[in-house]
């Protein structure tokens, strides 16, 4: 099991627990686990409906593409520790993250 | 000159999904007219992936999605659909004998008996960003996309942003703006290194005036744009006079106007009955990536079906009396027109 921290919109954080070698994305997991993530785009790096702030050690996660960051460079509300959601495989690399929602 | 078109079904979209419904249709002898805000046909196979192979095809163990549609482009020519492309869907009204129009960004119209929204991901429109009279500026000031570059000679301008394109923009309006003020959220832009280095030579030179670390909060103005307020990183607000705010923000998917149809909506995707994948508005069908039911899948080939399940569906309604005579292709081959 894989376990991390999501904040939602409201600042409450919650754990998910995702069971290890599970082929998804953060995405996928947080659209199944009804969080309000649209994913228009359904996961190619298109839409950024499912921007993230890397509240742990962004270090720790995979790096993100030149596609994704030219799409968080475009987003009005993009911070340093801004990701896609969708451009993160679920890997024990997520054990401890903590992933919020509050865009800000 | 506005043109107008007649037919039987108004496909909006022209990605796969929207072409094989032309295919679906002809089989019942209904006739296609598809819109597309694209110049070209494909939707996102065409715009966003035409090189990538597709392993989900059935009968194709791979095929590029730029083959497919090409492909769907020759299944479909027996059935002579006729394209708009180019043009945006800005409106539908219902006419009095219960038939639709759709009409378009170019004011073409195209009299329907019946519609299947075939839009995917919907239409691109400009991302826009939290701050207040945002919208009220529109177009008194505010501008979402640089058309003709001269409508800015000798203006003040506030650029907003830290794309390639604020940056690109902020370079070549400073050649002719009065002022730009290209404002970005982050203490550095991470994109193209070329387009940074420019800016900042820019900036050193007094041609552009960079804010950093600064959110927008507000536009100014009476009647039309006067200024821009906005948050340095010490939480000061200030004020920056502009004559134009270019936000540019990239786009993102949108449903449009399609939104304002009175369909059943669940987080913008169309809610549809799966028997004939039609809305909640009789005549209106929805296919391919844009609707959603229980279970619903994201798959070229799951709107494949939805397609010939839609065809049916639209058939029933524009020939109520009709019955349908179902047909394999392999017995009767295609009945073009």
């Amino acid at each position: 099991m894989i376990t991390f921290q999501v904040e939602d919109i409201y600042g409450r954080i919650s754990p998910v627990e995702v069971p290890d070698g599970i082929q998804l994305s953060l995405m996928e997991v947080l659209k199944a686990s009804d969080y309000p993530i649209e994913a228009t785009c359904g996961g190619i790096a298109l839409c950024a409906t499912c921007h993230v702030r890397v509240n742990s050690d962004t270090e720790r996660l995979n790096k993100p593409t030149a596609t994704e960051l030219d799409m968080i460079d475009t987003l009005p509300n993009a911070h340093d520790n801004s990701r896609l959601a969708c451009q993160i495989p679920i890997s024990p690399r997520l054990e401890g993250a903590v992933f919020s929602l509050r865009i800000g | 000159m506005s043109q107008s078109h007649q037919t039987d079904i108004c496909i909006i979209g022209a990605g796969p999904v929207g072409l094989f419904a032309v295919f679906e249709a002809g089989l019942l002898k209904m006739r296609c007219h598809i819109v597309d805000a694209l110049p070209q046909i494909g939707g996102q196979l065409t715009e966003i992936y035409p090189k990538k192979p597709i392993y989900d095809i059935p009968g194709f163990p791979q095929i590029n999605a730029h083959e497919l549609v090409d492909n769907l482009r020759a299944q479909i020519e027996p059935f002579k659909p006729q394209f708009t492309l180019g043009e945006k869907v800005v409106a539908l009204e219902k006419e009095e004998n219960g038939s639709f129009v759709i009409i378009t960004s170019d004011d073409t119209r195209i009299h329907c008996k019946a519609v299947a929204i075939a839009a995917g991901l919907g239409c691109f429109e400009p991302r826009k960003p939290e701050m207040e009279n945002l919208e009220k500026f529109e177009g008194k000031g505010v501008v979402y996309m640089v058309r003709d570059p001269e409508q800015f000679r000798d203006k003040d301008l506030v650029i907003a942003g830290g794309g390639d394109s604020a940056l690109d923009w902020s370079i070549h309006l400073s050649q002719l703006a009065k002022s730009v003020t290209l404002i970005h959220r982050n203490e550095s832009f991470r994109g193209a290194p070329d387009s940074a280095d420019k800016v900042a030579a820019l900036a050193q030179e007094r041609k552009i005036i960079l804010i950093l670390n600064s959110t927008l909060i507000a536009a100014q103005g009476n009647g039309v744009l006067k200024s821009v307020t906005y948050r340095d990183k010490a939480k000061q607000l200030i004020d920056v006079g502009a004559d134009y705010l270019i936000p540019l923000f990239g786009l993102s998917p949108r449903l449009g106007p399609i939104a304002d149809w009175g369909l059943a909506l669940d987080k913008n995707a169309i809610q549809v009955n799966t028997t004939d994948y039609s809305t909640t508005v009789p005549g209106i069908f929805a296919i391919g990536d844009i609707n959603t039911y229980p279970g619903k899948l994201k798959l070229i080939l799951s709107g494949f079906h939805e397609a010939a399940l839609m065809a049916q569906g639209a058939f029933r309604f524009v020939h109520p009396a009709q019955k349908i005579s179902f047909k394999y292709t392999t017995v009767n081959g295609i009945p073009s027109f």
